[in-house]
């Protein structure tokens, strides 16, 4: 397209005196990925194309349906039971055909998030579950890519820049200085279960979309350590400096090899991974490297003498979680629900380092089976 | 001293309410058992601490009048 068309295009932000025709071209030069085409996401991609960002990428594998259609402000009802990124990126060029729209319509995972991010500047995560959220902060990390985070819930959002230097925090904090693990699956409701209103995601999208714009331009502030929550029913707005936590570190998957190894899921808590089976349990219980617990509490019976184990309560897991060498732990109870806590307690503690189990269907499974 | 404590998010479905003030605490730890006291379902959710617009990790001590933010993660897009 001829320098003049593009002029008029983007004139009206050009005669900024801040952005200017060297801001233009910074943003046309530049390369983002939004991860969700989502509610956060849609409005994003919205006003990235319009500002004229030269190379937009686009993750989700959903489809469309009618029940995103309050908030997901790209689509309309001829687009229910379609693809949601592929639509989005036809949408975006029919509004900017002077950009480069790259989609990808797949599920991010750590299989191949390294290779799809390397690709880009800059990262916006407008996902919905926890398990992205942690895998995209990683990686990023990982690529020392800037990441634009905005998440919400019912009435409020919560906004910031992460893993980008700047001269005021030279080492830039992530997402796993503010929460370095993840809540327990059932503490947090998602948008399907929580409600959300639709305005919110469009107003916190809208300004992952300005932040992104300050950092590729060089203009203003952005959140870089630091977080700001907003509160939609009062318009209060909260902002936290992030200190970057020592510890954070280690968490964090130290090369791709183990970052491809490392189980989002089963680190969010889907808490089918921990459970093992009646007869993989018989096959494994004699093994060298295993230590079995019962977790249940003091004098609960029946008593167990079939396999070699430790009796530790949940109720001291909960206060203390003591030193274990063996790789394996398995844990059981009653019923197998209460070791599942157990087993989340213990991953949490031990992380990566050993293979933590619990008994599917407990003790009064293992009698049945005998 | 006076410590005002804001809670964000669902752990106002929790607490009842956005804002609390409590008075002569030392440190966070006495902090968070005074609330989990108080509120005994905030033992069992993760949320971010910030002292005076500042995230925190570990125990830290409280002097003069203090500004808390408990947040908790948000996963919603």
């Amino acid at each position: 397209m001829s320098k003049l068309a593009e002029n008029e295009r983007y004139q009206r932000q050009i005669s900024l005196k801040e952005l200017g025709e060297n801001g233009q071209q910074k943003l046309k030069n530049s390369k983002v990925l939004v991860v969700g085409a989502g509610g956060l996401g849609c409005p994003a991609l919205l006003y990235l194309a319009g500002a004229g960002i030269g190379h937009i990428g686009i993750v989700d594998f959903d489809l469309v349906s009618l029940s995103n259609l309050h908030r997901q402000v790209l689509f309309s009802v001829h687009d229910i039971g379609l693809s949601k990124s592929l639509r989005a990126g036809d949408i975006l060029g029919k509004l900017n055909p002077d950009i480069e729209i790259e989609v990808f319509n797949q599920k991010l995972d750590n299989s191949n998030a390294l290779e799809i991010l390397a690709g880009f500047d800059i990262i916006l995560d407008g996902t919905d579950n926890f398990a992205s959220r942690y895998l995209i902060n990683d990686a990023c990390v990982l690529l020392n890519k800037t990441l634009v985070y905005g998440a919400i819930s019912r009435f409020e959002g919560q906004l910031a820049v992460f893993n980008k230097a700047s001269i005021r925090a030279e080492i830039p904090a992530n997402y796993r200085d503010l929460f370095p693990l993840p809540p327990a699956d059932n503490e947090v409701l998602n948008c399907e279960e929580a409600g959300v209103i639709g305005v919110l995601p469009g107003i916190i999208g809208t300004m992952m979309a300005n932040e992104t714009i300050k950092v590729i331009t060089g203009i203003g502030e952005p959140l870089l350590n630091r977080l700001l929550t907003y509160n939609s029913l009062n318009n209060r707005f909260f902002e936290m400096d992030l200190v970057v936590m020592p510890e954070t570190k280690s968490m964090i998957p130290a090369n791709s090899d183990s970052f491809k190894a490392f189980n989002y899921h089963w680190f969010c808590n889907i808490n089918s991974n921990f459970e093992l089976n009646q007869d993989d349990f018989e096959r494994i219980m004699n093994d060298q490297d295993i230590q079995i617990v019962d977790v249940r509490e003091q004098g609960e019976k029946p008593l167990i003498d079939d396999f070699k184990h430790i009796h530790i309560p949940l109720s001291h897991l909960k206060e203390q979680i003591p030193d274990m060498d063996a790789q394996t732990i398995v844990l059981f109870c009653q019923s197998g629900k209460r070791s599942l806590s157990a087993a989340e307690l213990l991953s949490k503690h031990y992380g990566q380092s050993r293979k933590i189990y619990s008994l599917k269907d407990g003790i009064a499974g293992w009698q049945k089976n005998k | 001293m006076q410590v005002q404590i804001m809670f964000f998010g669902q752990l106002t479905d929790i607490t009842g309410t956005p804002e609390l003030i409590l008075y002569d605490i030392p440190d966070t730890d006495t902090l968070q058992e005074t609330l989990h006291q108080l509120y005994p379902a905030l033992a069992q959710t993760k949320y971010a601490i910030a002292m005076n617009k500042k995230t925190i990790q570990g125990k830290s001590i409280l002097s003069g009048d203090t500004t808390i933010a408990l947040l908790p993660p948000f996963s919603g897009g």
